[in-house]
């Protein structure tokens, strides 16, 4: 940042300057990296530090070993399990509806919609897609009452507060996500490698197995672990669907609940539950560009 | 080579069109029948008299307007200096910039009120504010970074920064008046997708306790039964306006951004 190079320059004692070049260009990057060390780096580290820690700071794996308890483990295994199955659904939808506009030549004009809905679709999220889905899918939703109508009674069997009431919401985002990372994956598909294994006598079954689908599985993998991401972050959509209790739910809301209520009454347990979470995530995000690393192999050219 | 479409392709799109119209259809269906037996748009009406709302939704513009003026006026002389002087320190940023993805907003909200518990960050109204604003200007920088980088690299920054200092310029008249106005429309860009995170976010404004959009929304749900209806209708609105702008601007940019927003 120019300004402050200039202000931090004159602020400097002149003997200190032996040479006319000291290298000062890194002040220029000097406030973005105060910025983050203050918003993120600081506030995360100290969150994993605290986490090693008991309240007289001496070193400590208690916290971690207090995540041990039913309530966290089946919170954590329903969480994975709910970002696995929506980054499984939602991948493959979101797969085949991308394959439709670019392999599968839909018109432009249906290809540019898909890509605009797409980008508005994965912002759409959080409180007001929960509002959405219960007019939907609630007990007063509109599809609930139009199936009462044909005779299929939804609740009690099925509930949008439920595990796969949450999923068929959580789709929602996943699906345009995975459109809007997958279309230029497959865009990057050349004919002529098709035009080639036809030539060579394949099936169209056969290019997909030995050529498009090893191409692009990196890409998918991928996406797909961005999307586990995804789901596994998410907060504001579960919390207006289920109330956020600390009962039974994902563990985003868990964490939520520890700030507002100490539903725990244990302060470095909300720490390890926050560290758990960053560990996932990295996990996750590390397999996302990871696998993007092979996938650009393909498409680079 | 042209194609035909693929049958297949349509029944994708059919499968697509039905999941994700059939929510908003019954969305704005319910959000019409406040009044029993008769279409009305009494539900908006009452939303959109209701002073709450009002002060909810302004206090959440403000913050979206000083998230991004305060993201922009980081990341614009940041990676600019990054593409100028130390285009090693390129991957440092980009990754820096990414973090808020791999740090959930709940995770980041709880790292931030938990460190700067009984400071002055936590104890007053303008202290949970300046975090509020930390928060969302972090989520912020992948859209910013991202769109502002491809803005630069496609505009030869290098070039012009040294036609402008041949002519006399100044580094700050180099920066505000030469590379802001050409990054300008890919700075609007990231603007358009950062003001629909903040608009419609929840989980930090809410654990921050800020009288936001987010959580106005999600307290009304308690009380009422078509309200948020119409509110999520509003809020779906507010985001089509911002991403189609975004997509009007976006023709004109030499690279797309990723979108993802604040779940």
């Amino acid at each position: 940042m120019a300004q402050s190079v200039r202000a931090e320059t004159n602020g400097l004692p002149p003997v200190a300057r032996p040479a006319p070049r000291l290298p000062l260009t890194w002040l220029g990057v000097v406030p973005f990296f105060l910025f983050v060390a203050a918003f993120l780096f600081y506030p995360a580290f100290s969150i994993v530090l605290q986490t090693f820690l008991d309240p007289a700071r001496n070193f400590t794996l208690q916290n971690l070993s207090d995540l041990n308890q039913p309530i966290i483990i089946s919170s954590y295994i329903y969480t994975i399990e709910l970002s696995a199955v929506t980054a499984l659904i939602g991948g493959l939808l979101g797969f085949l509806l991308a394959y439709a506009i670019t392999i599968g030549a839909l018109p432009a004009w249906l290809r540019s919609s898909v890509l605009t809905f797409s980008g508005v679709a994965s912002n759409f999220a959080g409180i007001p897609l929960a509002f959405a889905f219960i007019a939907t899918l609630g007990q007063l939703g509109l599809v609930t009452q139009a199936l009462r109508s044909l005779g299929i009674a939804l609740y009690p069997n099925f509930s949008l507060y439920s595990f796969w009431g949450l999923a068929i919401t959580y789709v929602y985002f996943q699906i345009p996500l995975m459109v809007l990372v997958m279309t230029p994956a497959l865009d990057s598909l050349r004919t002529e490698w098709r035009e080639a294994a036809q030539n060579l006598g394949a099936s169209s079954a056969e290019y997909w197995r030995y050529v498009a689908l090893p191409v692009l599985l990196p890409s998918i993998l991928g996406t797909m672990a961005l999307l586990f991401g995804n789901a596994f972050g998410a907060h504001a959509t579960a919390f207006a669907l289920t109330g956020g209790g600390a009962q039974g739910n994902v563990v985003t809301i868990l964490i939520g609940a520890q700030l507002s209520s100490d539903a725990l009454s244990n302060p470095g347990l909300g720490n390890a539950l926050a560290f758990g979470m960053i560990v996932i995530m990295t996990i996750t995000i590390g397999l996302y560009s990871f696998m993007r690393r092979i996938a650009e192999r393909w498409q680079s050219s | 080579m042209i194609r035909r479409t693929s049958p297949w392709a349509w029944v994708w799109l059919l499968l697509g069109v039905i999941y994700f119209f059939v929510p908003l259809y019954a969305t704005i269906q319910f959000s019409l029948q406040a009044k029993k037996g008769v279409l009305s748009l009494t539900a908006y009406q009452n939303v959109l008299s209701s002073p709450a709302f009002f002060s909810s939704f302004a206090f959440s513009f403000q913050t979206a307007l000083i998230t991004i003026l305060v993201s922009a006026l980081l990341i614009v002389p940041t990676s600019y200096w990054v593409n100028l002087k130390l285009p090693r320190l390129r991957p440092a940023i980009e990754f820096l910039t990414l973090l808020p993805i791999v740090v959930p907003a709940v995770v980041l909200v709880f790292a931030l009120i938990r460190t700067y518990n009984r400071t002055a960050l936590t104890d007053s109204r303008s202290g949970t504010y300046v975090l509020l604003i930390g928060a969302y200007v972090m989520l912020s920088f992948p859209y910013m970074y991202r769109a502002v980088d491809t803005g630069l690299r496609s505009i030869n920054a290098r070039t012009l920064t040294e036609a402008a200092q041949s002519l006399g310029a100044s580094w700050i008249t180099v920066l505000f008046r030469v590379i802001f106005p050409n990054v300008y429309i890919s700075l609007l860009s990231g603007a358009f997708i950062t003001f629909a995170i903040v608009m419609g976010e929840f989980t930090i404004a809410s654990l921050l306790s800020q009288p936001a959009f987010g959580p106005y929304m999600n307290q009304l749900s308690s009380s009422k039964v078509y309200e948020p209806s119409a509110l999520a209708i509003i809020s779906f609105g507010l985001t089509w306006a911002a991403i189609g702008l975004l997509e009007v601007i976006g023709r004109r940019l030499p690279g797309r951004v990723q979108l993802v927003g604040g779940r």
